[in-house]
Formats: structure tokens, sequence, C-alpha cells
């Protein structure tokens, strides 16, 4: 049963995606005009499909074992053996609210949204776009990784291209082909890895299997080069993704054109596939590429955060500003990722998640003024707080929960970003924080020039939320005070994940320069060889017996230290 | 020590339960529930209070209460818990009391405001976070206060956000604030680094293993300062005081509970709390808060004596106070400037209720150059109101005097970091603030009322309506003029063209007649053209006259004493606008009594607030002993003899008495022109704050401009590039797919050698 929940987590979205589509689009008449909650019978069924996807993601959180850092729910169903390509699906506490994220935001972006034309066409897209994102989050082969990260495109593509605004053309295309151009290489790299892998067993693409060759004995050393430039075709495609300055300029026009169902779940959902590959493929595999580049791309995430917002400050359409918005956020994800240690891994996972469900209330709430004012030009908006009260009242909650106001959701993900870098590379950090200044002056100039100040013309008569509208909004606002006000939940499963991440690769002597060398003889010869070999086990839980073989096979020094690393790969295998 | 909780349970629930029903509770029971929310939490304080005083070791005057974890991540974990020592209980105390009597005050101050319920939740949102920032156990959770009590302050001077002007101060307000912050982050990054910890446990009992450095400083020297950057912010100093005096756009009761009596204490509270880490700081850096504060104090009263807004007085009022709760704290001297904390709570939120109390009763009047003779329209707010301004001025036995002379006296013997400059500085912005605080009095309270008296735009008004009419019938007259003399020149004209054709062949047969009429019809007009003329001119003297009468008699900016007469209408009177009317028609009254109350507990308390700390002999410095215990031996004692004690306080009196007797002497007896000291410059706080938003609006807005051009046209524009050069490339490459298979097979078998022959040469490398 556990095996085919995360299969399931893909199947149902595409499931439903077929049955809208065979079912006849005379059902989904639009009608003239709608002023309560209405759906389409496709939106219907895509609801009900997407909410019983986000219902089994709610039942992998409950189940999920807390304090544990390997895959839960693992299942592997061999596709093409001879070359080690496998269905390969799992979660671990990094990619398990990912799933959730994805799992919660397209039903609610469904409720909160609607298609005005072609609706039938609009859920079957919006269907296979949760089915990729799903699968790309649970893959475990990189290969199957990569074609849902990839599949992804279509969907969007299409909902941008057909269901915009303005500009939707050019968009989509931009977006489309920027994305698959930067990802290509990526392909090249997969193969080169695995080839470069492939050991007496045969060439495997199982993300568990390559982590325990890249982390074997001598490995990176001996494939510096080759696994530099496998790592630049990786951190391409996922640098566009997030996107790191300076290859962003995609994401503002996307973002803009896309209609709001499309920003939400592209700001949520699809930006984390870039700072998620870069946390479980990057980190995990790349260890010694991802140190030498972390001061390039701490560079990119700290401009990433101040360029982000001050050109933020000066748009003037709302919507562009919020993608913006984005872009400092993302930055401060980077700079998490980069930062390498516990803190900044685990703020920048949690920041994931706040960011999902900030930007993407923000995008819902912008959509709405657009849904009533026709415009999202922020000098023909002014004093909507008088109009529309509970608008106001929400969109200046997820307002100060995106300036990072402590007590609300976006705060502890970016303290702890900060801390982390701060630990790592202090003069970054110093220039981050003065991203949070800035967040909070595009952010408020915003509102006051939207939603203070007198109203006059349509803003004076601009409707307020409606009862469904607010309902629909309701989990993301619980959730913004909820982790703010607690984040442990999240925190708690992140973190045996992170360290996990973070073991691997931390207990492996990299290159040991001289004083490295000394030092673990010195280490060495204190503790005594077997003294360090049975604390090691001791702190283990997984069963030792494969470990104490391998023990008793190594004898000097260095290797000994090696031993927890290989414990956790081999045990992660186990599960 | 579990009732504690209550504390800041009790607001919480509060602003929970106000939420949730607050709008159907309505006015007055939402104002009501606030109230008692405050006050449970007032009652729960006092009872902590009494049980950590009844605990006679002071070494356990010190309780940490657990709660949950807040976030963990590696060896970084936060707890919420509180802690309980006598500075945070202190502060607890006064911030839950003058909170309940603000709460209070509330409810008649915002009576019929249409929103009445929300400014309730936010009051108490604000208890709630303020009470977190005191009794938190460690860095963060003062900061989860520090952010939350920024916000509530940006909500609440907002509050009426219809008129730009409270936007954009609320806005101002809380960036300002984040250049603070940014301080305060960067701080607990540098202590968690050196520590381990931001839990005030460790911190105050490990500061001295803080041993880092930081290029050349030492790494608690720079936590110091970047500590001091975000008191400043939350505490208005220079630098960053300018969102203060903008704050008075909110509602007057947070002028008095946030703006001057809780939230702006935050900033030396904090300093105050980390008293062990200023401890191992260079000195210049601790010093440094003593100088930036006394130049604050300095530079804040210079402005507080040409402002004309009530409530801009009492704003630049509460800088210029806040600078010597800096200047204490810069000298170590804890423990004078909780003191004055406590005393300035007290007579700076009764002197901000009074002057709500005064816009109450005036119909939002604000200006004190119309309000006047006041006393008698409102005795209990007068009566109050003049006694915060005798404790604040500095006269004995006020509560102001005491914890004043207190941090002179301090000031005076810390030699370190030059203490009689900054003793001397002190002095004269207490000579200031008796001046700008008398003249307030004065000009509020006493001299006629000018309350009724006609604006100058009025007057302008009704100069401008009364010349309305003269104007008018000038210019009927000259029109009149003027057709006269266009019917002249046409009959003049046909006179002459009737003349040249008398005699000739094809003349009329009536030319005789024509001619006839023409010459009586020229005659007429010229005989009237003179009349008219003579008419329109008197007019145009008229008009003239009038206009130069108005040209003197609208008055222009102007200063104002008690003796000010009552501006000349008399020639206008009946021309002046309806409003002029209507004020008529007011009566200034005493405001209810849930906002004299207040007033009155307010004016007990700044009377006798002194007892809490007096100089006369070591048994009557209550609160010298009881803050004790969190200072860890921190704190400033200097030496000093009873005579140089005695000195000091008769120089402050006199200097105090000086200000005071020179201000009565202008604004009372009018023996000196205002126009002396009521300059523009000190009116606009020497240009400081204009020249922050010349910055801002040109270079700062120019050089954000330029990024967002350059990300338009420069990132974007060689991402467009490349793909337009990609577009032309693929419409040449279309030549390479001519579709022959064989071209196909070629390219295959070519790539195949290549490929081939790399794998090869590989093996011989």
């Amino acid at each position: 049963m556990s095996e085919m929940l995360l299969p399931s987590l893909i199947l149902i979205p595409l499931a439903t995606a077929a049955i809208i589509a065979v079912v006849p689009s005379f059902f989904d008449k639009q009608p003239e005009k709608t002023e309560g909650f209405y759906l389409p019978f496709s939106g219907l069924i895509a609801l009900a499909g997407s909410s019983l996807t986000g219902l089994v993601s709610f039942y992998v959180l409950a189940e999920f074992v807390v304090g544990e850092g390997g895959f839960q729910f693992t299942s592997t169903t061999p596709w093409v053996d001879s070359v080690g390509l496998s269905w390969a699906f799992g979660v671990d506490g990094i990619s398990l609210f990912m799933v959730v994220l994805t799992g919660l935001l397209f039903p609610i972006a469904l409720i909160t949204t609607s298609a005005h034309h072609d609706s039938k066409a609009y859920h079957v897209w919006l269907m296979m776009l949760m089915a990729g994102s799903m699968g790309a989050f649970v893959a475990l082969d990189l290969l199957v990784f990569f074609l849902f990260f990839e599949i992804v495109l279509v969907p969007m593509y299409f909902l941008i291209g057909g269901w915009g605004h303005g500009n939707r053309i050019y968009a989509s295309m931009k977006f489309f082909l920027y994305t698959m151009a930067a990802s290509a290489l990526m392909l090249v790299g997969i193969v080169s890895l695995v080839w470069l892998t492939s050991g007496a067993d045969g060439p495997s693409f199982d993300y568990r299997v390559l982590l325990e060759a890249v982390t074997a004995d001598g490995f990176a050393a001996e494939n510096e080069t080759a696994l530099t430039f496998i790592f630049l075709s990786f951190a391409l495609a996922f640098s566009v993704k997030v996107p790191v300055f300076p290859i962003h300029t995609w994401l503002p026009d996307a973002h803009t054109e896309a209609p709001t169902s499309g920003s939400v779940i592209l700001a949520g959902v699809l930006l984390k596939l870039g700072t998620y590959g870069f946390l479980r493929f990057g980190v995990g595999l790349f260890r010694d590429q991802i140190e030498t580049f972390a001061p390039l791309f701490l560079t990119l995430g700290v401009i990433g955060i101040v360029y982000g917002a001050a050109v933020a400050t000066m748009q003037k359409d709302l919507k562009r500003l919020v993608a913006y918005s984005s872009v400092a956020h993302m930055g401060f994800i980077v700079l998490g990722i980069f930062a390498l240690n516990s803190q900044g891994l685990q703020g920048a996972v949690l920041q994931m998640v706040n960011h999902g469900l900030s930007t993407g209330a923000l995008f819902i709430l912008v959509g709405w003024v657009y849904e009533r004012r026709h415009t999202r030009q922020i000098a023909e908006l002014g004093g909507l707080q008088k109009s529309a009260p509970i608008l106001a009242a929400v969109f200046t909650l997820v307002m100060l929960s995106s300036i990072g106001l402590p007590g609300l959701n976006g705060f502890a993900g970016e303290f702890l970003i900060l801390l982390g870098t701060f630990q790592s590379g202090r003069w970054w950090a110093v220039v981050a924080v003065s991203g949070v200044i800035l967040a909070a002056l595009y952010m408020l100039w915003a509102y006051q020039r939207s939603f203070h100040g007198p109203a006059d013309g349509e803003n004076a008569e601009m409707k307020d939320l409606r009862p469904y509208e607010l309902a629909g909004i309701l989990p993301l606002l619980f959730l913004i005070v909820a982790l703010g006000v607690y984040p442990r939940p999240v925190l708690d499963r992140i973190e045996p994940s992170v360290e996990a991440l973070l073991q691997t690769t931390e207990e492996r002597p990299e290159r040991p320069g001289v004083e490295g060398i000394v030092a673990a003889a010195e280490e060495a010869e204190e503790h005594g060889d077997d003294d360090y070999g049975e604390d090691s086990h001791s702190e283990d839980s997984g069963d030792d017996s494969h470990a104490e073989d391998k023990d008793e096979s190594h004898s000097d020094e260095d290797q000994s230290d090696e031993e927890p690393a290989d414990d956790e790969a081999s045990e992660k295998v186990d599960q | 020590m579990e009732i504690a909780w209550l504390i800041p349970a009790f607001p919480l629930v509060g602003f929970l339960l106000l939420v949730l029903i607050g709008r159907r509770l309505g006015e007055p029971v939402a104002g009501w529930l606030a109230t008692i929310a405050s006050a449970g939490a007032f009652i729960a304080t006092v009872i902590t209070f009494f049980s950590l005083r009844g605990e006679s070791d002071h070494a356990k005057r010190f309780e940490l209460v657990e709660g949950f974890t807040w976030i963990n991540a590696g060896d970084f974990v936060v707890d919420v818990g509180l802690l309980l020592d006598p500075l945070s209980i202190t502060m607890s105390l006064f911030i839950t009391g003058i909170g309940t009597l603000i709460h209070l005050y509330s409810i008649g101050y915002m009576h019929g405001d249409k929103n009445f319920s929300k400014f309730f939740i936010y009051l108490n949102l604000f208890i709630a976070s303020m009470l977190l920032l005191v009794l938190g156990d460690n860095l963060l959770l003062t900061f989860l206060g520090w952010e939350g009590v920024g916000a509530c302050s940006y909500l609440l001077i907002s509050f009426w956000f219809t008129d730009e002007a409270n936007a954009s101060a609320g806005k101002k307000a809380f960036v300002t604030n984040r250049i603070g912050d940014f301080g305060f982050m960067l701080a607990a990054f540098f202590v968690f680094v050196e520590l381990g910890s931001i839990n005030y446990d460790d911190i105050l009992s490990r500061s001295s293993e803080i041993d880092g450095t930081v290029g050349p400083f030492s790494t608690s020297t720079v936590i110091v300062l970047l500590f001091m950057l975000a008191a400043a912010g939350k505490s208005a100093q220079l630098p960053l005081y300018v969102w203060l005096p903008d704050a008075m756009a909110g509602p007057t009761p947070v002028s008095a509970l946030i703006h001057a009596a809780t939230m702006v204490t935050s900033g030396v509270f904090l300093l105050t709390r980390l008293n062990p880490i200023l401890a191992e700081a260079d000195t210049w850096a601790v010093g440094s808060i003593a100088w930036i504060g006394a130049l604050t104090g300095l530079f804040a009263a210079t402005a507080a004596v040409a402002q004309t807004d009530i409530k801009k007085v009492l704003a630049y009022s509460t800088v210029s106070q806040l600078g010597y709760l800096f200047l204490a704290v810069g000298i170590g001297a804890y423990v004078p400037a909780l003191f004055h904390m406590i005393t300035h709570a007290f007579f700076k939120a009764l002197l901000f209720l009074g002057s709500g109390s005064v816009i109450h009763g005036l119909h939002d009047e604000q200006d004190m150059r119309r309000m006047g003779g006041v006393k008698k329209y409102m005795p209990i707010t007068a009566f109050t109101f003049i006694i915060g301004w005798l404790a604040i001025a500095g006269v004995p036995p006020f509560s102001g005097f005491w914890s004043k002379d207190e941090i002179l006296l301090y000031a005076w013997n810390a030699d370190s970091v030059g203490g009689k400059g900054l003793w001397a500085i002190g002095l004269v912005t207490a000579l200031l603030t008796a001046f700008y605080m008398t003249r307030q009095v004065i000009l509020t309270f006493y001299g006629r009322t000018r309350f009724f008296d006609a604006t100058p735009e009025e007057i302008k008004q009704a100069w401008q309506n009364r010349a309305a009419k003269p104007a008018e019938s000038l210019a009927l007259m000259e029109a009149d003029r003027t057709s006269i003399v266009e019917t002249m020149t046409a009959s003049q004209n046909d006179i002459d063209k009737y003349e040249a054709l008398l005699g000739s062949p094809d003349a009329p047969d009536d030319l005789e007649k024509l001619l006839e009429k023409a010459r009586s019809i020229n005659a007429k007009a010229r005989s009237a053209i003179e009349n008219v003329t003579n008419a329109r001119d008197k007019a145009a003297e008229v008009a003239n006259k009038l206009e130069k009468e108005m040209a003197t008699a609208i008055p222009t900016t102007h200063t104002v004493t008690a003796l000010s007469a009552e501006p000349d209408i008399t020639a206008i009177e009946e021309h002046l606008p309806q409003s002029y009317r209507d004020r008529q028609e007011y009566h200034p009254h005493e405001s209810p009594w849930t906002m004299t109350a207040p007033l009155v507990i307010l004016a007990v308390l700044a009377t006798f607030g002194g007892v809490l700390n007096l100089p006369f002999s070591k048994d009557l410095h209550f609160l010298d002993h009881w803050i004790e215990p969190s200072l860890f031996g921190n704190a400033f004692h200097p030496k000093f003899t009873g005579s140089s004690q005695i000195g000091l306080a008769v120089v402050a009196i006199t200097v105090g008495l000086v200000g005071l007797f020179a201000a009565y002497q202008m604004y009372y007896k009018g023996k000196a022109n205002p126009d002396a000291v009521e300059k523009d410059i000190l009116l606009n706080a020497w240009g400081l704050d204009s020249s922050y938003a010349a910055f801002m609006g040109g270079p700062g807005r120019a050089l954000f401009d330029l990024m967002a051009w350059f990300d338009r046209t420069i990132v974007d524009g060689v991402v467009n590039g490349i793909g337009f050069v990609l577009t032309k490339l693929g419409s040449l490459l279309k030549y390479t797919q001519p579709g022959y298979v064989r071209s196909y097979a070629l390219g295959i078998g070519a790539g195949t050698v290549l490929v081939a022959a790399w794998f090869i040469g590989r093996l011989f490398i």
C-alpha cells in the first residue's frame, strides 16, 4: 500500500486530466455572468482530483516518520534494466514539504481563480502540471526526475499562452525556450554522471546508488574536472529555474502575463524545482563543486536579494512587483543553500514552503484586484482599503508575512538563512540583511499607493471579498500564522534530512591539505583507531553488520573518518 | 512562577477575541473588553512583582519560566520563555499600568469612529507585543516583540488611512525602524557566533567570553554599536529620529502609549538589558551612546521651541527626553535612566492625553496659535496638564525634577566619556525644555481664547468676497462705457459717409433723414460718455482702495502670544465664510470621565513619582536596590559629596526657572517678540528630515530607476538579443536541412567517425 502512495500522487492528477479530456465539453458551458462561486464541470473534476491528491500528500505528511533523515515511502519499479533506469520514488524531509505544498496549492488555485474560456483544456493542463510537479519532487531516479522537470514546461507554456494577459505569447515562448535551453545540457550531465559512476553492477540512474558512488573513496578527487562540468550543467538548469540573477528575466514576464492560477503555481511550485534541484542533487552529489562555487552563488543570491528588491520598488504594475519580490525571496533561498550549514539549509527548505504560501497568496490577491478593477497599474489604484476592508486586511497580513515579520511564517526561514550565511560568509549576510529593509520599502509603498489614501471612481466601488473567496484563501492565512508561531512541525521533519545531507559529505575528508592530514593523524593517535570506529557505530542506529565488515577491511587513518558517511549511504539504500 | 504567563496572555486573548467578535461587540463593549484584558495583565504583573519582591535573596530575583521550543535548527535553539527580573517586571508594570489607563481613555477618545473595535484590536496586540519584548528570555523573542510593536505602530499611525499624510507617516515609521532592525539582526548573529546561544541567561552570565575581533574592533564593541543602531531606530535618536515627529499623525492615545510612554523606550530597555555586553565593549563605543543621546536631546529641544502644532511640540519633546535616557545609559547610569523612563512615561503620557483632550474639546484643532484660554472650558484637563508641565520642566518636587537631576548628576561625574560636556548639553536642554513647555502651557491654556477668531484663510476669503462686488460693478461700467464708445464711433462713421454722399447723384432719397438720425445718436452718446467715464473712474478707485486695504489686512504667517489681539474684522464681518459662523456656535467642552479619570491618575503619578528614588538617603533609593540584580554590578556609581550634589541641583533648578521665566516674559507679558526664537529653520528641525527626503526622492530614486532600467534594457536586452540572433541563425540553418536522406546519412556518418576518432585517440593519451 505505502509503495503506491507516491506514484498515486502522479497518477491521480494524470487520471483526472484524462477524465476531463474525455468528458464532452458540452458540460462546460460558461454561464453569462457569475457572481458567486462557480466552477464548470471540468473544474469540479479537477478540484476533486487535485483535492484527492492533496489528501494523499497530507497522508504522506502524517505518516512520515519524524527523526529519520533517509527516504521514506520508497518504491522501485524497474524500467529499462540494462541501463539502470527505474521508476524509483521516495520522499525525505526536504521533498516532503514540496509535495505537500503542491498538494495544497493546486486545489486552492482552482477555488480562488477561474478560466474565462475553454475551461476544459485549462483544467487538463493544470492537472498535467500537478502530475509533473509531483513527479519531479518524488522521483529518485535522475532521468525520471529530468523527465518531470522538463515536462512541467509544456502545460505551463500552454497555460500562459492560452489563458494569460496582454503579451502572453511572447512571455510563454520566452519562458519555454529559456528554461528548456538551460536544462538541455543537464541531460548530458546526467548521462555522463551515470557513465562515470557505472561500476561492477552496471550503470544506475538511482540517486541513492549515485550518491554512494560519488562519495566513495577517492572518486571525487579522481574525477574532479568531469564532475565540475557535470555540476555546471546541473547548476545552469537549476539557476534558470530558481531564477538566479542575471538569468531571471523570463520570470517577471511569465508571472505578469500568466493567469492567476499559473502565477500561483509558478511561484509556489515550479520555482522550487530549481532550489530543490540544488539541494538534492547539487549539495548531495557535488559537494566539492558546491563548495568551490559557493562564493559565486552566494554573491548571485545576494545580488538577487538587493537587486530584485530595488527593481521591485520601481515597478508600476502590481503583479510585476510581486514577481520581482519573488526574485529577491528566491535569492534568500539560494543564500541558505550555499551557506552549507544546518541553519542555512533548514532555513532554505522552510523558506521554500513560506515563499510558496506568501507569494501564492499575494498572486491570488493581486488577481482578485485585477478581476475587480481590470487594471494592475498601481497608479490607477488607491484607497481600496475603504471599499474593500477585508481584502485589505488579508493583503496586509500576507504582506507582513512576505516582509518577514516575526510571528508570521516568513521570519523563521529568513532568519535561519541569514544566520547560516553569517556563519559561513559574514559579508554576504551583511548585504543580505539590507534586503530586509528594502522588502519593507517596496511592499509598504505599493500597499500605500494601492490601498491607502482617498478612493475615487471605480476604486470607491470595488467589491470586497466574497465568502467563498475568503474561504479559499483561509488555509494559506492559517498556515502563515501557524508556521510563524510554531514552525517546529516543519523544522523537525526537515532537520534529519538536512543533517544527513551535510553529513554525507562533511565527514569525508575532501582533498585534505597538509594541516588536514596532520590533524587527522593526531586525532587518530589520541583516540586510537578502534575507539573512533566504535564511537561512530554507537551513534548509528541502522544495522551494523554491513558496516562492520567494511570497518575491518579498512585500516588506515583517513578512511576510518569516512565510516559514518558510508553507513549513512548504505542505510538509505536499505530503506 | 507560572502566573507570569498571564501577563502577555491577557492582551493576547483580548486581541484574538476582538479579531473574532470585535465588530459584533461594537462600541463601547469592544473597548471595555480590551481595557479589561490590559487591566488583567496589570494585575498579573503586580502579583508577579510582589512575589519577586518577597524573595529576600537578590540572586533569586532572576527567574526563568520555560515554555516551548519555538525554532530549532542544528545548534540554534530558541525557546519561548519568560525572564522575570526586576528590570522586566518594572517595564511590565508601567506598560500595563499606563496601557490600561490609555485603553480607558481611548473609549472616550475614539467614540463614534467607524473602526472603533479595530482600534482596540491593534491596541491589545501592541500591549502583548510590548510585553513579549520586555519579558522574553532571549534576543529573538525580544525581536518578535520589537517587530510586533513596530507593526502595530505602523497600523495605528496610518489608522486614518484616507489621508495620504497619515499613510506616509506609518510607512516611514516602519521603514526607518527597519534600518535599526538591520543592526539588531547582525548583532544577534554576532552574539550567537560568539556564545552559541542568544538566551539572555547565557548572554548575561557569559558576556566575558565574547572575545573575537572584527577588523580593528573587538566583537563586543561591534555588537554594542549594532544594538545602538537598533535602539536609535526604536528610540528615535539621531540620525534615525525622523519618523517620530511624523508619527503624531496617529490618533492621540496612540501617540501617548506607543510614541511617548512605551515603545520608544524599548531601545533604552534593550541596552539596559544587555549591560554586561556594554561593560565588555570599548569605552568610546559606549560613550558614543551618551553623546548621541545628549546631542539628540539638544537638537530636538531646539526644534520643539518653534513648533505650532500642540502634538508636534510634545513629539520633539519626547525625542529630546529619550536623548536623556540614551545619555544616561551611555554613562552606565542605568538606574537614573530607568527612573527617568518611568517618570517620563507618567508625565509625557499625561501631557499627550491632555493635548488629546484639548484637541477633542476644540473640535480637532491642533494649532496652538488658535487655542488660548482653554483653562476656563476644560479645568480638569488644564489642571492636570499644568502638573505635567511642572514635572517635565524640572520644578521640584514634581517627579521629573528628581529623575532628570539624577541623570545630570551622574553625567557631571562621568569623566571617562567627557561627562562635563554631557552635563552642559543636558543643562541647556533642560533650559529649553522649561522654555518650550511654558510656551505651550501659556499658548494653550492662558490668554484670550483665539479659537473663535477668524482664521487667516477665512479673512482672506472674506476680503475676496467683499472685493467681489465693487469689482463686478467696475466691470459692468467698463462694459457700458465700451458699448457707448462703440456707438459713438459707429454713428460718427455714418455721419461721415452720409455727408460725403450729399449732393451726389446716387444719394438715396431719405439721406437728409438718415443724417439727422445719425447726428442725434452721436450727440446723445457724446453727452453720456463723460458721466459714464466718471462713474467708472470712481468704481476703479473704490476697487483699488479695497485692494490696498486687503493687502494690509490679510494676516500672513504669524507668531502669537497670550496678548495677541483679535484680528480686526469689522470691515468684512458679513463677508466671512460659513466655517467662521459655524465655529461661533461651537462650545468647547471638558472631556468625558473616561478621558479625565486617566488624566487625574497620571497627574498624581507625575507629582509623586519622584519617591521611587529620592536622593536624600541611601534608604530612599528604592529603585536602586530593586533593579540591582538586573545590572550585575555594571552600573556606574559616581562618588560625589553632598555639597556638590546640592550645588548641581541648585544650578539645575535655577536653569529650569530661567527658561520658565523667559517664556513667561515673552509669551505672557509680551516683553519680547517671539519671532526672535520661532525661526523657520527650527520649525523644520534644521532641515534634516527634508534633506533625507530630498536624497531619497532624488539620487536614491534615480539609482533605483537606473536599476529598473538596467534590468529592462540591458539584462533582458541581452536575452532578447540572443533570441533574435538565434532566430536569424535558425533561418540560415534551414539550408542545412534540405530534406534529402543522403545528406543526413552523410552527416551521421561523419559524426560517427569523429566520435570514434575521439575515443580511439583517448586510448593513446
